[in-house]
């Protein structure tokens, strides 16, 4: 099908040859102080009914222990990364920790069936629209906040940006994209029946963002 | 039947219609008070529509370009990039991939290009089961029905209505019309299918070429799992939709999911650039673009109707048109509905099939005023008219030219350029039509259907004007 390549850039060229230069970056600038930012993430979470909660730094190992059982929450998925390590070895006794060390092909229908909830690490987060970014990698692969019915996500707050355009030019993204870059701004939705507001459809039902520090 | 009276036909089928019509008024003033929610501030939004505008233009001005780069860079990050000038090749191309990797089962994510390529039929007829997994298009091919908006594809159904047809196709989940019920059954209907489906179709909000970069905006999450479960993801997308630079989507993203939902972002935006990498553990082993014209590249020869294809498929136009919120989607029996779909159809299909569609205008402005990328579609509507009964001629490559042009309105106007531009003959025809206002005939066809007919008055205004003293100067 190559002919058809070169045919359809062929006629785009035939069109008169100009070219234009490139917009100027649009980098709006809100001047949001860190509380500030973070109680616009807060917010913003909490409309489309994300659970948030700060908590010191070294706190959340203990606030999932308590909170997990407690939802029964007991199929616990984390990555193989510092903070899936040091969960696996301290968390409680009545949790079933797992790591994501398989490839999918390997245990696709155990992680659609039996998983409860997917904990994993975030690249940072975006004040203005209640954003958390992900880049998924090796030691958190992509299903993990996508498959399991729950996601709980940990965020530094001093990872928040203003905005998305800011995210991208401070952390440098367009040299190094990721194989799969996401944002996530809450629980899966739809409002395809009657344009009525329904949580849970594909991905996860729940989203719950840990700020940390 | 001719394209007018099949139209005309669509039309009545769809005001006799009252629960529809109903579904659209609700569905349509919500989306409408939500996208003005979300700018509070015209100044911003004015800045960035003139920013998104910027954007896209200099994606079509640049665009044999920025395919090029946005191919290099693909291949070089591992995906595979295939052209096709129609939709026929375009299937092709995919039920190919599909047979190749022996995949027989499809999961789908929203793609309204693979609707206008009918890529379902296609594939279906070869043994493909391919099936929707947007809640709304799920439920439509349950229906067997094409969608009736291009971001809320069941809007015409209500609740009820989508509780039968789940009761019909899966009895063994009981019946309810509890909207947090029947999404759940679609969940658990829809999981067994991501977690099994050989391949996942899905479209493209946006390409970038810098970074071979393909992004998604949804909310449900089956844009993600259709694009990460299966372990083949081909994705299929129109030569318009490519943008130079990465630090282009933040403010293409904004403005399109505030435009169409009212939404400051969605719950998922989802940049996909490559293949499963060795190390990675999921993802999809084998990733593929199809690039689509069909037609685009005529319509981007036009420096006027180019503008069409700035179109991010926000769907304001469509929610702010007064005549789509009286019809819905499905009597303009086209896959686009509404302004865009009265400018984007008759251009990709030929005037002489669907150009009729232009005189579901009142010209309002309502479309243009709220458009992201300001495309000004009620000129562009207008100047479809005029292509249609060939008012103006033009090198624009539409098919169908001058097919709507009639020998009695073309003969009726050039009455009338005769009698008002000649001083005497408008007179006389001014003394004419007030002194024999009474044979004016009751009737003028469709007019009079729901008006009454105008009659002449007895004195013409610059008689009345003259009695009352003024002068001819």
């Amino acid at each position: 099908m190559s002919k058809s390549r070169e045919n359809i850039l062929n006629y785009l060229r035939k069109q008169r040859s100009s070219v234009s230069e490139s917009p100027d970056v649009y980098l709006p600038v809100h001047n949001w102080s860190q509380q500030e930012k973070t109680s616009r993430f807060i917010e913003c979470m909490q409309a489309v009914r994300s659970e948030v909660h700060q908590l010191k730094d070294g706190d959340w190992i203990s606030w999932l222990n308590k909170e997990l059982p407690e939802r029964n929450l007991h199929n616990v998925l984390v990555g193989q990364n510092e903070t899936g390590e040091k969960f696996c070895q301290q968390a409680t006794s009545s949790l079933k920790v797992q790591q994501y060390e398989k490839h999918i092909e390997l245990w696709k229908h155990e992680l659609f069936q039996k998983i409860d909830v997917g904990i994993t690490t975030t690249r940072g987060g975006i004040a203005e629209t209640g954003s958390l970014i992900l880049w998924p990698d090796n030691d958190e692969p992509r299903l993990m906040s996508l498959v399991p019915p729950v996601h709980i996500a940990l965020l530094e707050a001093g990872h928040l940006y203003e905005t998305f355009a800011q995210a991208i030019h401070e952390q440098n993204w367009s040299s190094q994209m990721p194989t799969n870059a996401l944002l996530i701004s809450g629980p899966s939705k739809t409002a395809d029946i009657e344009q009525t507001l329904a949580y849970g459809i594909h991905g996860p039902k729940q989203l719950i963002v840990l700020i940390l520090g | 039947m001719n394209q007018t009276e099949a139209f005309s036909q669509r039309i009545d089928k769809a005001l006799h219609n009252e629960q529809a019509r109903k579904n659209f008024r609700t569905t349509m003033s919500g989306l409408m008070s939500k996208r003005a929610e979300q700018f509070p501030d015209n100044e911003e939004l004015q800045q960035i529509r003139d920013q998104a505008r910027a954007i896209r233009s200099h994606s079509l001005t640049n665009l044999p370009d920025l395919l090029e780069k946005l191919e290099r860079q693909l291949v070089k990050n591992g995906i595979q990039v295939h052209w096709a000038e129609t939709a026929e090749q375009a299937n092709e191309i995919i039920y190919q991939i599909l047979k190749t990797a022996k995949a027989k089962s499809l999961v789908k994510g929203k793609s309204m290009v693979s609707e206008e390529t009918e890529m379902n039929h296609y594939l279906e007829k070869r043994g493909i089961e391919v099936l929707e997994s947007d809640l709304g298009e799920f439920i439509i091919q349950l229906a067997h029905e094409p969608p009736s908006h291009i971001v809320a594809p069941a809007i015409h159904k209500n609740r009820q209505e989508v509780a039968e047809l789940f009761h019909k196709f899966f009895p063994e989940l009981g019946y309810t019309e509890d909207i947090d019920k029947m999404t759940l059954m679609a969940r658990q209907i829809l999981r067994e299918k991501f977690e099994k489906a050989d391949a996942g179709i899905s479209g493209v909000n946006f390409a970038v070429a810098e970074t071979g970069t393909l992004c998604l905006v949804e909310n449900e999450g089956n844009g993600r799992l259709s694009t990460t479960s299966p372990n083949i993801h081909i994705a299929i997308t129109g030569i318009e939709k490519v943008v130079e630079k990465l630090s282009d989507i933040p403010p293409l993203l904004s403005i399109l999911t505030r435009s169409a939902t009212g939404q400051p972002v969605t719950t998922y935006f989802n940049m996909i650039s490559r293949p499963r990498q060795s190390g990675e553990k999921d993802g999809p082993q084998a990733v593929h673009l199809v690039l689509l014209d069909n037609r685009r590249s005529r319509i981007r020869m036009d420096e006027e109707l180019l503008d069409t294809l700035r179109c991010i498929r926000c769907g304001a136009c469509i929610n702010h048109c007064p005549v789509y919120v009286q019809l819905g989607g499905h009597a303009y029996g086209t896959v686009y509905p509404g302004p865009i779909g009265t400018v984007l159809e008759p251009q990709r299909m030929g005037l002489d099939k669907i150009g009729t569609l232009t005189s579901a205008c009142s010209m309002c402005g309502a479309c243009g005023e709220v458009c992201p990328v300001r495309i000004p579609l009620p000129k562009l509507i207008n100047r479809l008219r005029a292509e249609s009964v060939n008012a103006e001629r033009s090198d624009a490559q539409i098919q169908g030219k001058g097919s709507l042009r009639k020998l009695t309105e073309m003969n009726g106007w050039k009455i009338w350029k005769i009698i008002y531009s000649n001083a005497l003959f408008y007179k006389g025809f001014c003394w004419f039509a007030t002194r024999f206002r009474f044979i004016t005939p009751p009737g003028i066809s469709a007019w009079t259907n729901y008006r009454t007919a105008p009659k002449p008055a007895a004195r013409s205004l610059s008689e009345l004007a003259r009695q009352e003293g003024f002068e001819d100067e």
